[in-house]
């Protein structure tokens, strides 16, 4: 099963929930923490995974056979991302500009062009606690990464449960990350900003046709915002994270929310259970909303057993 | 003269209540599309496309076409056309303040760098129709090609970061970034407080890195409350949040002269 | 000899753009004869690679030297391989600026002072 982390914006409490989510899961299975945020990988810092292994990610680029081309500048012409010049007699290349779609080494008249390969990135696998760690690394400077996205989810592993903790925003590397996920879980935060940011990433989701359901991190009770907004879409509200300071400062010195609050740890197995029992088509089909119990310490909601099931 | 570059998730225009004068549409690259009346089905384009974007039947994924128009160059019927594609809309608004230049990408839009571009040029045009001396610029997260594209030609880069592991780690990647591309930065640490060893530890890195720290803001609680509220943190926040804000930009001042 | 001044109108009486690969026109000046033609910049309109489009269109042109304001690397890098040399400096009009390249007060560069613009990009 593929649950993916994702939010319309980043510092909402995105790898907290995905950090402490893959450790309750250890607990009861085998789960695998995939960091596809690959600009800003973050997930390590929470679980300190060892390392095990690393592997470069390579795309696809021109090779250019001087001998052969005829400066004749079809490539520079045809090339849509403007990562090739042709000169008088010498043809550069922009490999960070280049996509890699073949259309220079296909359509070269004189057969000079073939396609090599360039390194974007690293994946790197290790574990940590009973948990499989993978993340990718994007190099600083490069510009394009879904490639690596991918790397990273073909680490997933059939029949175990793999979090995937997806960028923020909802541009192409969420996209990709979210992307034949099983369910997505929204983390938002229940001010103006929070539910602007849920908008715009429920509709990324609903575009993919992966069913979601909402976390509010930082709650300080009081989510009207969050609520109606969930009620008019038919959303379920699975979680509500109370705002707490010694949570935020575990986060800081990179200790999980679950390790600060054991308590906390019910909620995210109850969150999982609704994931795993069919939680997926409940919310599909807009299931009911779902109210649960109202933890009274840490006015958390939790799904329960209470759905439409 | 204000402009929001976090596209993706443009958010200043949230708290700084605009109205909107003139929306403008925002193209992106050109996407494929196949005519079927022309096509004879020799599965060419779906052979050489790298992004699986065509689909049986002939039927392009504008979420996956990226617009490479390899297909179009190779189709022996010239059975695809290359049409324009709106990605976004770019918008000018007024605010007390001054004026904003913000702009909203469609869902599942990947030319966030272009348009941060787009909202930039406009800024830029609009400031000096307008006289505007500074034209502040809310960034977007991460050190992708929104990024890269906010931080070109800025005269400094105000990099916000906070005293935990993660906040260190993105940091460092951002000052990498800006480095690289020989812009000027500065930091402030965000809710410095909440563990000041962290902090430290910050200032410790920006003091190797030769950067400035030029502010500190502490975890406050007025600041969330005020940001519920959907309004702007200054006028509605505690004293010391107040100072501390200001002492902020008494100091970007001094590096802007 | 043939040398390009970014422009914003498609004239020698026009005002002098900051950009290079953004600015909407080149004239193109034959400091010889004084015969001038405008050039329109077609890749000022692309995503990304704008500079690098621009200073293809230049090598096709023919011109010898470009009188800018602003130039980024990626630009820069392929002018400096075609063999086209870059003065930086230009204010005023296309043709003040080329008055001041003839006398010699523009500057030669051999180094991008801009630097890098968007690139575009999955991201």
């Amino acid at each position: 099963m593929l649950v993916a982390v994702a939010s319309g914006k980043g510092g909402t409490g995105k790898t907290t929930l995905a950090s402490s989510l893959a450790l309750v899961a250890a607990e009861k299975g085998k789960v695998i923490f995939l960091d596809c945020d690959v600009e800003e990988p973050n997930g390590h810092i929470m679980l300190k995974p060892r390392w095990e292994k690393k592997e470069a990610v390579r795309v696809p680029v021109p090779e250019i056979n001087q001998e052969k081309c005829t400066f004749c500048g079809r490539c520079a012409e045809i090339c849509a991302f403007h990562a090739l010049v042709v000169l008088p007699q010498e043809v550069l290349l922009f490999p960070t500009m280049c996509h890699g779609c073949g259309g220079c080494w296909h359509l070269c008249p004189a057969g000079a062009i073939s396609p090599g390969w360039r390194e974007i990135g690293l994946v790197e696998e290790g574990s940590s606690e009973g948990i499989g760690f993978v993340r990718g690394r994007l190099n600083v400077g490069e510009a394009i990464s879904p490639p690596l996205i991918e790397a990273v989810k073909e680490r997933c592993r059939p029949g175990e449960l793999n979090i995937l903790d997806a960028p923020p925003g909802t541009s192409c590397p969420v996209i990709r990350t979210v992307k034949g996920a099983d369910f997505c879980l929204l983390v938002t935060e229940p001010t103006p900003f929070g539910l602007h940011d849920l908008e715009l990433a429920c509709e990324m989701v609903a575009s993919l046709g992966v069913p979601c359901g909402v976390v509010v991190n930082r709650s300080d009770g009081d989510d009207r915002l969050i609520r109606q907004f969930c009620q008019q879409n038919n959303l379920p509200l699975l979680l509500q994270l109370p705002h707490d300071r010694e949570v935020a400062r575990g986060y800081a010195r990179g200790i999980p929310a679950v390790k600060v609050r054991p308590e906390w740890k019910e909620y995210f197995a109850a969150l999982l259970s609704f994931i795993e029992e069919g939680g997926c088509t409940g919310a599909r089909t807009g299931g009911a909303q779902r109210e649960g119990r109202h933890g009274q310490d840490y006015r958390l909601r939790e799904s329960g057993r209470t759905g439409s099931r | 003269m204000l402009a929001d570059c976090d596209v993706d998730a443009a958010n200043l225009y949230l708290l700084l209540d605009p109205v909107v004068k003139s929306a403008s549409p925002f193209y992106g690259l050109k996407k494929a599309t196949i005519n079927k009346e022309k096509c004879l089905g020799c599965n060419l384009c779906l052979h050489l496309c790298r992004y699986d974007a065509i689909r049986p039947g002939f039927v392009v994924d504008p979420v996956l076409c990226e617009g490479c128009a390899l297909c179009y160059h190779a189709c022996p019927c010239g059975a695809v056309e290359m049409v324009d594609h709106v990605a976004g809309h770019l918008f000018h608004s007024e605010t007390r303040y001054g004026p904003l230049v913000h702009a909203r990408l469609g869902i599942a839009e990947d030319n966030s760098g272009k348009l941060v571009a787009a909202v930039r040029k406009e800024a830029r045009r609009l400031a000096e129709e307008e006289k505007k001396e500074l034209i502040i610029t809310d960034g977007p997260p991460g050190i992708g090609c929104p990024v890269i594209s906010c931080l070109s030609g800025t005269d400094l880069v105000l990099v916000v970061t906070e005293p935990t592991f993660s906040g260190k780690h993105d940091l460092e990647r951002v000052l990498d970034l800006a480095e690289h591309f020989g812009c000027r930065a500065a930091v402030c640490v965000n809710k410095w407080d909440l563990e000041p060893e962290n902090t430290r530890a910050v200032e410790s890195l920006c003091n190797r890195r030769r950067v400035p720290v030029v502010g500190h803001l502490p975890y406050d609680e007025s600041a969330v409350e005020a940001v519920k509220r959907g309004r702007p943190v200054i006028l509605e926040c505690s004293r010391t949040m107040e100072k501390g804000i200001l002492a902020l930009w008494d100091q970007l001042k001094v590096l802007l002269n | 000899m043939k040398v390009a001044v970014c422009a914003r109108e498609s004239h020698i009486n026009s005002p002098v753009d900051q950009r290079f690969g953004r600015c909407p026109y080149f004239v193109v000046v034959d400091v010889d004869s004084g015969d001038w033609e405008g050039l329109p910049n077609t890749g000022c309109h692309s995503g990304g690679g704008a500079g690098i489009q621009t200073a293809q269109l230049l090598v096709n042109a023919g011109v010898k030297a470009v009188l800018v304001d602003r130039i980024g690397p990626n630009a820069m890098e392929v002018l400096a391989r075609a063999g086209i040399q870059v003065y930086e400096g230009i204010s005023g009009t296309v043709s003040q600026s080329v008055e001041a390249y003839r006398q010699g007060h523009l500057k030669l560069l051999s180094q991008p002072n801009s630097p890098r613009h968007s690139r575009r990009g999955r991201s």
